[in-house]
């Protein structure tokens, strides 16, 4: 490839290892905010429920490193324990939608025919719908809690994912090498699990792993309007909704829940961008590109 | 008179977009038999990639009739159609595109063999096997589409095609996008096997020199229809129709 610079086997070699680093780095940092999430309840320095009216609103200091807030709850504890709601709740409903629009889209991809009209034209009567105006309505319908507002967002996101996946399929759908597995005698079901699957997985898992920061502040936005997590519990949503109006007197209580959701959100999207590079093998050894 | 593998009856088929349709194989019939090689010729746009669609069932047929050791495969399907690849397998035009990027060129060939149970083991020694039958290495199951030639690709899927030992190979102008020296080498290849495995060969190509050279019969097609038949000598050698005269005389 002319102006492409080239590479020589050792800056080959050290671009692989640099990825696959990359990828170790980013997947520790994951399971570390995981971990965080899954004993929250042992890290915590103090009671994150437990008011003290005395020690409300104090800023960051050495015994409160991230300052208190309005009941005299320590922000740290209480981060730490709403990492559990925030981080859990948020993946259940990314894999969940992810799950449900990339089976419905496949499938529809595949066969066409009138269930394809027929589903289609459903997700576009989500899609066309204000998302958060639905979700309030199905939310309200069902009660409030953290599991009906992940049952109400999971009904409004599916689409997004049906419609990547179906397109996806459908570029796929007349590639020779399906023919080709055709005649190894794959099945229908292998030819999607095997070859379609893998080859469209990379754009909706960097779609599925953006959305997790979408999706933190769509429950937390259902949590302010009390559709979602209810007070006390803490959720990092909730908890900057709560502090939103001290903005200007006391900003701890909205940036630090802010920070965490950034540094998560950050955590997930630089680990869905490196999987993709990783998944993707053109990208991983692409001593082709460069001998072609 | 030697056994007769495959029969075409009145193959025709049209694409239908809208109001419009468009036939794109007119009553098309020919046989084939054990260890011959027909060659369907005709130029771009003919019908004989479609002809070759239709056998395989990757294209559903609009009329005719394909009848397969005896036994009538025009509407098979599901498992019993995964059987009759068994006995026919087909080399695509494009080498790379015919191997799924995600996999390697090891799974694709071997994929097959999976296919009909064959155990993990037992599947990679007969990969390897086959690789060098195809004049490639073992080394080559490890690599991706994207890591090898066109050439070597295209013997892969040679390779592929040979794994379930059929007794047709359709070659859908399996050489068209390879250059000539590598034609050559895979041609010959083909013919090997041809000659070794009694394989029956339906080439099917625009290159009249090689279905000269290696054809035992050969089908010249125009917009569909079959407008001659006969041993690849004559056809060349003294045309009948206007589109033959057409097709020979652009020979360079």
């Amino acid at each position: 490839m002319s102006g492409e610079k080239r590479l020589t086997v050792r800056e080959q070699k050290i671009k692989k290892n640099h990825l696959k680093g990359k990828l170790l780095f980013f997947l520790m940092l994951a399971v570390l905010l995981l971990f965080m999430a899954i004993f929250a309840q042992y890290i915590c320095p103090y009671d994150p429920y437990e008011q003290n009216l005395i020690m409300a609103q104090k800023p960051p200091s050495l015994a409160h490193p991230l300052g208190t807030d309005r009941y005299g709850r320590d922000m740290l504890s209480r981060i730490i324990i709403g990492s559990t709601t925030s981080i859990f709740a948020t993946l259940l409903l990314v894999a969940i939608i992810t799950i449900l629009g990339t089976g419905i889209g496949t499938v529809c991809g595949w066969n066409g025919g009138r269930r394809d009209t027929v589903l289609m034209r459903i997700s576009d009567l989500f899609l066309a719908f204000p998302g958060l105006v639905f979700a309030l309505a199905v939310a309200g319908v069902l009660g409030g809690g953290v599991h009906n507002a992940i049952i109400a967002l999971a009904v409004i996101s599916w689409p997004k994912y049906a419609r990547l996946a179906r397109g996806l399929t459908l570029a796929q759908k007349n590639a020779p090498y399906l023919m080709a597995a055709r005649l190894a005698g794959s099945s229908t079901p292998k030819l999607l699990a095997k070859h379609i699957l893998p080859n469209i997985a990379g754009p909706i898992l960097v779609t599925s792993v953006l959305d997790i920061g979408t999706m933190m502040m769509e429950l937390a936005g259902l949590s302010f309007l009390g559709l979602g997590v209810k007070p006390p519990m803490a959720e990092w949503g909730s908890m900057i909704n709560e502090g939103r109006s001290m903005l200007q007197v006391s900003p701890w209580m909205v940036l630090a829940p802010g920070a965490a959701i950034f540094v998560t959100v950050m955590v997930f999207n630089l680990l869905g961008d490196t999987l993709r590079d990783y998944m993707d093998p053109k990208q991983r050894n692409s001593y082709c590109s460069h001998v072609c | 008179m030697s056994e007769m593998i495959l029969e075409a009856e009145h193959l025709k088929k049209v694409f239908i977009s809208g109001k419009k349709s468009f036939t794109a194989v007119d009553d098309v019939s020919f046989s084939l038999q054990r260890g011959h090689c027909l060659g369907i010729v005709g130029e771009s746009g003919s019908g004989k990639s479609t002809i070759a669609r239709m056998i395989t069932h990757l294209l559903d047929m609009t009329e005719g009739k394909v009848i397969l050791k005896g036994k009538d495969i025009t509407n098979v399907r599901g498992k019993e159609l995964r059987q009759t690849y068994r006995e026919m397998q087909m080399v695509f035009q494009m080498p790379m595109e015919s191997f799924d990027p995600r996999h390697t060129l090891g799974d694709g060939i071997g994929e097959s063999l999976r296919n009909i149970g064959m155990s993990r083991g037992a599947t990679k020694k007969k990969v390897e096997e086959l690789l060098v039958r195809c004049g490639l290495t073992p080394e080559f199951a490890e690599r991706y589409p994207y890591q090898v030639s066109g050439g070597q690709c295209q013997r892969a899927a040679i390779a592929r095609a040979l794994a379930v030992e059929p007794s047709i190979l359709i070659c859908d102008e399996a050489t068209s996008a390879l250059d000539v020296t590598v034609q050559k080498q895979v041609l010959e290849l083909l013919f090997e096997l041809k000659e070794q495995e009694k394989l029956s060969l339906l080439l099917i190509c625009h290159d009249l020199a090689l279905v000269q050279a290696f054809c035992d019969e050969v089908l010249v097609l125009c917009q569909g229809k079959v407008v001659e038949q006969g041993a690849p000598d004559d056809i060349i050698n003294h045309p009948q129709e206007e589109y033959t005269k057409k097709l020979v005389d652009s020979v360079l």
